[in-house]
């Protein structure tokens, strides 16, 4: 197996409802990642691309191989991946398999979405359609039901009182505007830097306890990489950035993860994978971009990759210690309750912040200073999909 | 090789309050709703059984936004219920205020009935689900 670095990346704004395509917001992601690759389309061998819902946003299927031939990679194979909102992350998986075991040298990978374009109450059903057709959703689950029955059951697990877990959550919501508002790339970009938690706490409640700031926004947008083989890397860029560890784990209904809830099972068997591979410890982890589709998702999420014990990780972020200069930075880029959640392209975009964050690229307000090990984190379903990456600076 | 339980089974008892399960010949463990393989030890070799349906609230939460098609429903209380024999099912509650619902539900006993939801577009029919409402 031979290693594997990302040498370029790229990304749209991501956004509310906008009028490009998606084969177009693709496009603009791929040329920009394959340009500052110092490649050209005809390089690329093969392209991955996560897709969850554009079947239903535009009446699109098959995409990835309009994409394909969009951005002038001719008959080139083009593979779709659909695993909810850890599709994008799927896809980058695939991709490094793929470079990892000498078959390609140089691909593409990462994903496209629209949901914010479908409006609520369709969104709404298509992200339901990733809890159990047969099962679940006959009840009525939808997807910020599945995150407000884990908030209760964290708070009666851990004994928390739901008042106090309400305002950590709301802590965790602060952390993340204040980096999105910085973020031009963010959909909350410019906003919200300055709420308070007496405003998060008071606004429109969509399934108890979680108000509208507990929830991510549908968002359109598209992230994409270049992955390439390491002796081709190091002809391409002097700021490899190697993906050294990888995981990913599938789970089924919310009720059958019941020996564990509200731990996701799923992403700590991913996880642990990803560590072993790379043969770090989380302690080791200098920047997370974790999947915070809700303020309590963090909080499930940082302790099940071994950042926090059980039952702590509110008080991490009440104490700045999953902040820039605590334990770990998790999500400087507003993560998906700011930058926002195009859930087909969302684990392409932690990928793209990762990157971006150990060459400097970012704005100073959110840089994670000498970072050199990343994880990403990327949650399909209520747990069904779950994929990381551990990712490490290429350079001195 | 075919399935012990299929769906449409479970789903015509369920329409009459009885909720079929499978128990594993080799772990013992009970798996509902009905799969191939048990959700234990992967195992096939599995009877056909009824399940109790008494058990209590594991968790909840009143929706107050629906999905498409389902806007006349909110809100209403969606709940997860820990059944005596260990399956955890989801249902809905009724029979008490979704607006008022707090945390003292969580451990609360409950019986179990059903409701249909038809179907829409997208679901291939109709699929009846568990009604709970607190015993006693």
């Amino acid at each position: 197996m031979q290693k594997v670095a990302v040498v370029g990346v790229g990304e749209t704004k991501f956004s509310g409802p906008q009028t490009k395509t998606e084969v177009e917001l693709f496009a603009e992601a791929a040329m920009e990642a394959i340009t500052e690759s110092n490649l050209t389309p005809q390089d690329i061998k093969a392209l991955f691309i996560g897709n969850a819902l554009g079947d239903i946003e535009e009446g699109q299927g098959m995409i990835a191989s309009y994409i394909a031939e969009n951005i002038g990679c001719r008959y080139v194979p083009a593979n779709r991946y659909e695993g909810a909102c850890a599709s994008a992350s799927m896809a980058v998986r695939d991709a490094f398999m793929w470079v990892a075991s000498g078959y390609y040298d140089i691909v593409i990978a990462g994903g496209v979405e629209r949901a914010a374009t479908m409006g609520t109450g369709l969104a709404t059903r298509t992200f339901a359609m990733f809890s159990d057709a047969r099962y679940e959703y006959p009840s009525g689950v939808t997807f910020p039901a599945v995150f407000a029955m884990l908030t209760h059951l964290y708070a009666d697990t851990y004994k928390i009182p739901l008042q106090k877990l309400r305002e950590q959550m709301a802590k965790v919501t602060m952390q993340s505007y204040k980096h999105g508002a910085i973020n031009p790339k963010a959909q909350f970009f410019g906003k919200n830097a300055d709420i308070t938690m007496e405003k998060i706490l008071g606004s429109f409640v969509v399934c108890t306890p979680l108000t509208l700031h507990d929830c991510c926004p549908f968002s359109d947008g598209a992230a994409a990489v270049v992955l390439a083989s390491e002796d081709i890397a190091k002809k391409l860029t002097k700021k490899p950035v190697y993906i050294t560890g990888i995981g990913q784990a599938s789970n089924g209904p919310l009720g059958n993860q019941n020996d564990y809830l509200p731990r996701i099972r799923a992403r700590e068997i991913s996880s642990q994978q990803a560590y072993k591979m790379a043969g770090v410890k989380p302690d080791d982890v200098d920047l997370c971009e974790l999947h915070d589709c809700f303020s309590i998702a963090s909080l499930i999420a940082a302790e099940s990759l071994g950042f926090f014990e059980y039952g702590t990780a509110g008080e991490a972020w009440e104490n700045s210690q999953a902040d820039i200069g605590g334990k770990v930075a998790i999500n400087p880029s507003g993560g998906l309750k700011s930058k926002g959640h195009p859930i087909g392209a969302t684990g392409a975009g932690q990928v793209y912040e990762i990157v971006k964050q150990m060459r400097g690229e970012v704005e100073p307000g959110r840089q994670v200073l000498d970072a050199k090990i990343g994880l990403t984190d990327t949650l399909g379903g209520d747990g069904g999909t779950l994929v990381n990456m551990v990712l490490e600076r290429g350079w001195k | 090789m075919e399935q012990k339980l299929y769906f449409k089974d479970y789903n015509e008892a369920l329409k009459q309050n009885k909720l079929l399960g499978l128990k594993c010949r080799q772990c013992k463990a009970i798996t509902v709703p009905p799969k191939m393989a048990c959700r234990q030890c992967g195992s096939t070799d599995m009877d056909v059984i009824e399940v109790k349906t008494d058990g209590k609230i594991k968790t909840f939460t009143t929706v107050f936004v629906g999905a498409e098609g389902r806007e006349s429903e909110v809100p209403y209380i969606l709940v997860i219920v820990e059944l005596e024999e260990g399956p955890w099912l989801m249902g809905n509650l009724e029979g008490v205020d979704p607006k008022t619902a707090t945390m003292e539900l969580i451990g609360k006993k409950v019986k179990m009935g059903n409701k249909v939801f038809a179907g829409d577009k997208y679901s291939a029919g109709e699929s009846a689900r568990p009604i709970f409402s607190l015993a006693g």
